[in-house]
């Protein structure tokens, strides 16, 4: 069972609520925000490996190339251009897509590998920690998604901690997702951002629910949305000078007594959609 | 020899486009014989590396010198190699520019100018 924590808006608290939830529940804990990973700094993990993530690329034989300029032309992401005197790749744009090697006449293209980020696993106590990492620079977070996500443990709770905003990022991670928990705050920018995230996992047939993080008594930006929409409410965290101190020193949250409560209060809430 | 101008328009009377791959035309200008057609940019619709699909297509033209606002990372490297010139342009009619890259007035670009990678 895998359930998504997303939420549009950066900075809601998707990380805050999934390590919590992970340690509440006991369930694993998959960062899938590959450009920005953090979760780690709360959970600590120990017996930590890693794995590179690798695409294909293609490579040019300048022997057996004639300059027809086919593949170049085939690549529908530019990532081939013919020069004056050689087929020139910009490795960032290629899709691994393959469709060069299969137009060139001459079998001058082979494959060979590119590293773009990493897989790093580890555990705290029994439950498993895993992210990915994507290298600086890097233009493309699906492949790095891909091998992360592609052999989470089937029986277990997967929380997968996804990327903000409403990407093709976050889609690829909505695809493993047999739930999903949206995150918002009560502003402006967390309402607007929130109605985009509703729209993506409607579109993509995720049940879901939603927690407001950083609710402050008497602002009521997210009522009217939120009746509008029928929109299961799972719970609400407070807005919080001890809960910022705890977060800025990277520790979790469970020892205040009234995040456990409202932590316990949502998981309840969750168990009774899902069981 | 030919010359390749980022335009906002199909003829000499339109600005330049500052764009380099996101131009909607280029004007190609013969220094010889002062003819010119404009033609479609490639790079103006790609989803992604627009400036490499506009610099391949300019390849392809047998073009020597390109003037634009700016070239990105990817478009200035497979410009150089293919070795066309780049000059500078600013956002004025296209016939002013040509009449300035005439007299030698434009400043060559050495360097590549920044990245326009669009998120996903």
């Amino acid at each position: 069972m895998n359930i998504v924590v997303l939420s549009g808006k950066g900075g809601t608290g998707k990380t805050t609520i999934s390590t919590n939830l992970a340690l509440l529940l006991k369930a694993n804990y998959i960062d899938c925000d590959v450009e920005e990973p953090n979760g780690f700094i709360f959970l600590q993990p120990e017996n930590l490996h890693t794995k590179a993530v690798e695409v294909e690329i293609p490579k040019i034989n300048q022997d057996k190339c004639n300059l027809c300029g086919k593949c170049a032309e085939a690549c529908q992401f530019n990532a081939l251009a013919k020069g004056k005197g050689k087929i020139i790749l910009f490795e960032k744009l290629c899709h691994s897509c393959g469709t060069c090697g299969l137009v060139c006449p001459k079998e001058a293209i082979d494959f060979v590998k590119r590293p773009i980020g990493v897989i790093e696993e580890g555990n705290k106590n029994e439950i498993l920690l895993k992210r990915g990492i994507l290298n600086i620079g890097e233009p493309m977070a699906v492949p790095v998604l891909k091998q992360l996500l592609g052999d989470l443990p089937k029986e277990e709770i997967n929380l997968l901690d996804s990327p903000p905003g409403t990407s093709c990022n976050v889609v690829n991670v909505l695809h493993h997702g047999d739930y999903a928990i949206l995150v918002t705050e009560p502003t402006a920018f967390g309402l607007h951002d929130l109605k985009m995230a509703v729209e993506l996992v409607n579109n993509l047939n995720i049940p879901h629910g939603l927690i407001i993080n950083k609710l402050d008594e008497g602002n009521n930006y997210l009522d009217e949305y939120i009746k509008s929409e029928k929109i299961n409410l799972l719970g609400t965290i407070p807005y919080s000078r001890e809960i910022a101190e705890h977060y800025s020193r990277g520790e979790t949250l469970l020892e205040i007594e009234e995040v456990k409560e409202a932590f316990s209060h949502i998981i309840q809430n969750i168990e009774e959609v899902l069981l | 020899m030919k010359i390749a101008l980022s335009s906002k328009g199909n003829d000499l009377d339109n600005n330049m486009d500052l764009r380099f791959g996101r131009a909607e035309y280029f004007i190609i200008y013969n220094i010889e014989n002062d003819e010119f057609q404009a033609i479609e940019n490639k790079g103006h619709t790609a989803s992604g590396g627009a400036g490499i699909a506009s610099a391949q297509q300019l390849i392809e033209k047998s073009i020597d010198v390109v003037i634009s606002g700016n070239f990105g990372p990817n478009a200035y490297d497979l410009l150089k190699d293919s070795e066309i010139k780049m000059y500078k342009g600013e956002d004025i009619p296209i016939k002013e520019l040509i009449q300035n890259y005439k007299l030698g007035k434009l400043e060559e670009i050495k360097s590549a100018g920044p990245s326009h990678k669009g998120g996903h």
